[in-house]
């Protein structure tokens, strides 16, 4: 699993739309989903292969039915690995700077 | 998130490079999940999920154990007076190994139909909680911050 599957999988305006969809109602089917979109079946399967590749979206066997949920996580781990990183860099760059103000006074 | 109606079933999974026996302990022992879990100190031993943060402190029953593959227990949120008030949920851990040194790790957090607040306050929290437990068996370091 790694962050490139995330980002693909994330590249595509149908598979943030199932998102999305998941996002607002959780454990789908495949059905379901299908209704919302004007899109073929196989295309509807082939976007959420691509989300559980990517971790995105986890299937669970339910009685006779697949639904499909939601998975927030890898997106949680881009944002610790991603977005904390440059943030962390930006608190110090000004910390430094205040250092470095203070210094010079 | 205000727009997100709370799921009264709720999955996050994580691979994570580890073996399930790491991650068995990791869920199981306080020593570990004080460095990842809000730093609540569970243990699961006699049947029971102790939980203790601070002076507060709960427990649940574990309603099946499979080490290292598979934990099931209630959830009642001790933490928060207001969520404890709701009816108890379940929480599942499913732990499989697959290739590579890697382990999946699920957590599914369902019936929560009767506990409406604890449910939109988990969310979030699991995520967290996932993150955490990753970074601490990969880096053996707790997430920064």
């Amino acid at each position: 699993m790694d962050d490139d599957q995330v980002f693909k999988a994330l590249a595509d305006p149908t598979r943030r739309h199932l998102l999305d969809r998941l996002f607002e109602r959780d454990g789908r089917t495949l059905t379901e989903l299908e209704s919302e979109l004007e899109m073929t079946r196989f295309g509807v399967m082939k976007h959420l292969r691509v989300l559980e590749d990517a971790g995105l979206v986890v299937p669970r066997r339910e009685g006779r039915e697949k639904l499909h949920f939601l998975n927030p996580v890898p997106i949680r781990l881009i944002h610790d690995r991603w977005i904390d990183k440059y943030t962390e860099h930006r608190v110090a760059a000004l910390a430094d700077l205040k250092h470095e103000l203070e210094e010079s006074a | 998130m205000s727009t997100m109606t709370a799921q009264t079933t709720q999955v996050y999974s994580v691979f994570i490079l580890a073996t399930p026996e790491q991650i068995w302990d990791a869920i199981t022992k306080s020593e570990f999940t004080q460095q990842y879990f809000y730093g609540v100190r569970i243990d699961v031993r006699d049947g029971r999920r102790f939980s203790a943060i601070g002076e507060m402190e709960w427990d649940e029953e574990v309603l099946e154990s499979d080490p290292p593959r598979r934990l099931v227990h209630g959830w009642n949120a001790g933490y928060d007076p207001d969520l404890a008030a709701e009816a108890e949920s379940r929480v599942t851990w499913e732990i499989e190994p697959q290739d590579g040194g890697i382990t999946k790790l699920t957590v599914v957090h369902d019936r929560l139909e009767g506990a409406p607040k604890t449910a939109e306050s988990v969310a979030g929290g699991w995520m967290y909680i996932l993150s955490g437990l990753k970074t601490l068996l990969e880096t053996g370091k707790p997430l920064a911050g």
